[in-house]
């Protein structure tokens, strides 16, 4: 009862079929493209880092935890300058600082969003916290340099360059990273939470105190590490208010380093292939391994909460 | 009670006064910004080439430069980030494949940019040997700016009805086919913002740049649009200093006399281009939607 | 004429082996989403030219049964039998399934227009295959439209937008363009269940116009309409079919009584 001729051009393979299988291909090759891209970065930074302790053999107690950052000289007692200990405390101190100023302010401002005015929320601040992560980072830093030094230099004293200067600049910058991901984290608390406390007789901050934002924390957890991320990860706008002295920070009103501030200026400065910039490419590696370990304790963070999303 | 509801409200002004903070801080800043640099741009400003020594420099060089990068960046990245997207929202499964897929892009978006534009030194300045150059700096661009578009335009994908997809499957027509003449061009305007609001945030991109664009900004011919020849703007070897760089270079190293000017005026040109940006991405967003779905 | 009651109760029509214009079956037709059996064996007869309705209660597995039809359940379900289009099984390896589509094509539940010109909605798939004298799209739209009763009303907008049309018509063209391509089968999932009455009776009455050319087979939760509009009818319930019969039989003596409870509107 089969009709051949059907039955021939229903086997048929047809054009359609062959510019599926090309199509969903090309899509897959960009996918991995962008996972080749990844491995690479990781790979080229690994390497060039690791230079540092197997081509140079600098020991790794001595990178991290010399004080003095001098590649090419040696310290008082014999170790190789290749201490990256001032930068690491540096970038720590004004990553830390600047998130513990920050999310009062950010979750204040969240909670006014949410809990308090939606609507001027929505219709002032949400533009207000867009505009702000929009501002590069090169104006944040002119605007630090032109406007917080001068500021922290006559109310603090010193050359106003220092770890101050950085924390106040960076506490803007990652202000609106924390605002944003902390409104989504309070929007995705159950109405039925706030109605319930209010229906047994809870004022609205009790409410907001003890209901919400106790609901809300693995998610404003997760925006307090990402502003830490990125502030660890800030290049220009600490490099062009911290000072770049590689000295260990002593006070927060003097010149200091970050990892980031010292790769910025001192990439241009050395030769490839030197020990001087392989230490600069451990810095760097520093850096790839901090980013990750904030991925990292991102994820975690995550899968604790139940209402993060 | 009455302590109760006293503290509640002393704690809603204190919420009050936090958000009307943090309004102000962006108030002064874009205050700062206009009000300091506007009145330093001109159209001499903005089309003369910098001077290193003497004051009365321009920014026309580095104006055009990062536009240029911003073009060349966006045309190398669509392509990727839209594969990859189909990919990631028609075609991917949930297994461990996929799992693995997104952490990488999730890690590759937060990578501190510096690091990024330290990669691409190392694999397009000094192993291809493209030297400080205007393709090292798109392709550097491109990898900073694939997970975020990459992220964009996925959620674009995501939010065409999926009765769209399955009216092309009844016509026959294979998933690809449905993905790029169904649902690609009902994602078109989502996909376009997406663009127009990554676009904002490469323009202002400078750690990334430093080390592989360069930062110097040769003069350029603007007569010879040749781009095999050295001096021609269009030129894909040569260095390029961009605007934001720009603005880093001479508060680091600047020496001119009208440090200060020229640096305000940059960073308002530089601050207004992301506005308009910001601004254009929502409007012609919806005016793409409109012309789509109405009496057009 | 024959009895089927295995297993438990059913009674499936099957027609006169002599009758040569079968223009779909389905033999031993079983559906599974993951391990779960959404269609129990199913053996099913259409007849060339004419309307059969698939009628039950939600969750019946009616749509699961027409959309494996034509292989649209291939992504989330595993189909296994045989179901034969013109005596080819196409429910085989090595079967171009694009084609299939191509012959037997789908009205779905909501209109879903594409975000295109009505012109361009309806001569898509015709594109797409390398289609593009105007005379020849030109003189397709004009059928279609015609075809699916919408026309008249739309004859003078064709480059508006589809999707700014209004329900009913959106549906139609959402109809002209599945007729586009020719096919010999249509399959409608609950066409008319977001639409007004007067559309749905306007629809019914171009689905009875399509008839002599089409074979129809039109999913439906309203039993007035697959009474008025089939000729043959399948009730299916928990994702079996119960009965098969011409649809006067199922509403005035159904066979079966869970069929009679439910045409009653016992449950359902």
């Amino acid at each position: 009862m089969q009709d051949q001729k059907l039955a021939k051009q229903l086997f048929k393979k047809s054009k359609t079929a062959r510019y599926e299988r090309f199509g969903r291909f090309l899509c897959l090759c960009a996918l991995l493209l962008i996972m080749a891209i990844v491995i690479g970065i990781i790979l080229f930074i690994a390497t060039k880092g690791m230079s540092t302790f197997l081509k140079d053999h600098i020991s790794m107690k001595d990178f991290f935890t010399g004080t003095l950052w001098n590649p090419g000289t040696k310290t008082p007692d014999g170790h190789a300058a290749v201490g990256a200990l001032p930068m690491i405390l540096g970038s720590f101190l004004v990553t830390i600082l600047a998130a513990v100023i920050s999310t009062p302010f950010a979750i204040g401002t969240a909670v006014y969003m949410t809990e308090i005015s939606p609507k001027r929320g929505a219709k002032i601040l949400q533009p207000v916290t867009e505009l702000l992560v929009g501002i590069p980072s090169v104006v944040y830093g002119f605007i630090g340099l032109s406007v917080v030094v001068p500021f922290v230099r006559n109310v603090f004293g010193g050359s106003g360059f220092g770890i101050l200067s950085g924390t106040f600049v960076l506490f803007v910058m990652i202000l609106p990273t924390i605002v944003s991901m902390t409104v989504d984290s309070l929007k995705s608390v159950p109405t039925y939470y706030r109605q319930a406390s209010l229906a047994l007789g809870a004022t609205k901050w009790q409410t907001i105190w003890k209901v919400v934002l106790r609901a809300a924390t693995p998610g404003i957890l997760t925006a307090v590490v990402f502003g830490m991320a990125r502030a660890f990860g800030e290049a220009l706008a600490v490099q062009m208010v911290i000072g770049n002295a590689s000295l260990m920070p002593h006070n927060l009103i003097s010149p200091a380093s970050t990892l980031t501030s010292v790769l910025t200026a001192g990439m241009g400065n050395t030769v490839m292939g030197s020990m001087q910039n392989d230490a600069l490419w451990s810095l760097a590696l520093v850096l790839l391994v901090m980013s990750l370990l904030f991925n990292l304790l991102v994820h975690f963070i995550g899968r604790k909460g139940a209402f993060s999303k | 009670m009455n302590r109760v509801q006293k503290q509640s409200q002393i704690a809603i002004i204190v919420l009050k006064a936090i958000a009307g903070f943090v309004v102000l801080i962006l108030a002064f800043l874009i205050g700062y910004i206009f009000i300091t640099g506007l009145p330093n741009v001109s159209w001499k400003f903005l089309t003369s080439p910098a001077k290193a020594f003497s004051s009365g420099g321009g920014i026309g060089v580095q104006l055009f430069n990062s536009f240029y990068l911003l073009i060349l960046a966006m045309l190398i990245s669509l392509p990727i980030a839209l594969g990859a997207s189909i990919y990631l929202n028609e075609y991917a499964k949930d297994n461990w494949f996929t799992s693995m897929i997104r952490t990488s892009i999730e890690i590759l978006s937060s990578l501190p940019s510096v690091v990024v534009g330290l990669f691409g030194f190392l694999l397009f300045v000094v192993h291809y040997n493209f030297g400080f150059s205007i393709i090292s700096g798109a392709l550097t661009l491109t990898i900073f700016n694939l997970p975020l578009l990459t992220r964009n335009i996925e959620e674009s994908l995501a939010s065409v009805a999926d009765d769209q997809r399955q009216g092309g499957l009844g016509l026959g027509l294979s998933k690809y086919e449905t993905i790029i003449h169904i649902v690609v061009p009902a994602a078109l305007p989502g996909i376009i913002s997406g663009v127009i609001l990554c676009s904002g945030r490469v323009f202002g991109e400078a750690a990334a740049l430093i080390y592989t664009a360069g930062q110097s900004a040769p003069a350029l011919n603007f007569g010879d649009w040749n781009p095999f020849n050295i001096d021609s703007p269009l030129s894909p070897l040569r260095p390029a200093e961009t605007l934001a760089v720009h603005i880093w270079k001479i508060n680091s190293e600047g020496i001119m006399p009208d440090l200060t000017q020229v640096s305000s005026g940059s960073a308002a040109v530089l601050v207004l281009a992301i506005l308009i940006f910001n601004l254009s991405a929502r409007y012609i967003g919806r005016k793409v939607f409109e012309k789509m779905t109405s009496m057009n | 004429m024959q009895f089927d009651t295995n297993n438990h109760e059913r009674f499936i029509y099957h027609f006169d082996p002599e009758e040569n214009d079968i223009d779909m079956q389905t033999k031993d037709l079983e559906i599974y989403y993951g391990k779960n059996l959404a269609m129990h064996q199913a053996d099913i007869q259409f007849k060339k030219n004419t309307i059969t309705a698939l009628i039950g209660p939600s969750g019946s597995g009616k749509s699961t049964f027409l959309r494996s039809l034509n292989r649209m359940n291939d992504d989330v379900a595993t189909v296994k039998g045989q179901i034969l289009y013109k005596g080819v099984n196409i429910n085989q390896p090595g079967i171009d399934v694009y084609e299939v589509r191509r012959r037997i094509g789908m009205v779905f539940q909501r209109p879903n227009p594409f975000a295109k010109s009505i012109y361009d909605n309806v001569t898509f798939a015709l594109q797409r295959r390398g289609i593009h004298d105007k005379k020849v799209l030109d003189e397709v739209v004009e059928t279609t439209l015609k075809q699916a009763a919408v026309w008249d009303q739309v004859k003078d907008s064709l480059h508006k937008s589809a999707q700014s049309l209004s329900g009913g018509q959106a549906q139609r063209v959402c109809i002209a363009r599945a007729l586009a391509v020719k096919p010999d089968v249509l399959l409608l999932d609950e066409p008319a269940s977001a639409l007004d009455p007067v559309s749905t009776s306007q629809l019914e009455q171009t689905l009875r116009e399509l008839k002599p050319n089409y074979t129809i087979i039109i999913v439906t939760h309203n039993m007035q309409q697959a009474a008025r509009l089939s000729d043959y009818t399948v009730f299916f319930n928990l994702g079996e079919a119960i009965e098969y019969n011409k649809t006067r039989k199922i509403f005035t003596r159904p066979k079966i009584k869970l069929t009679d409870d439910y045409v009653s509107g016992n449950f359902g």
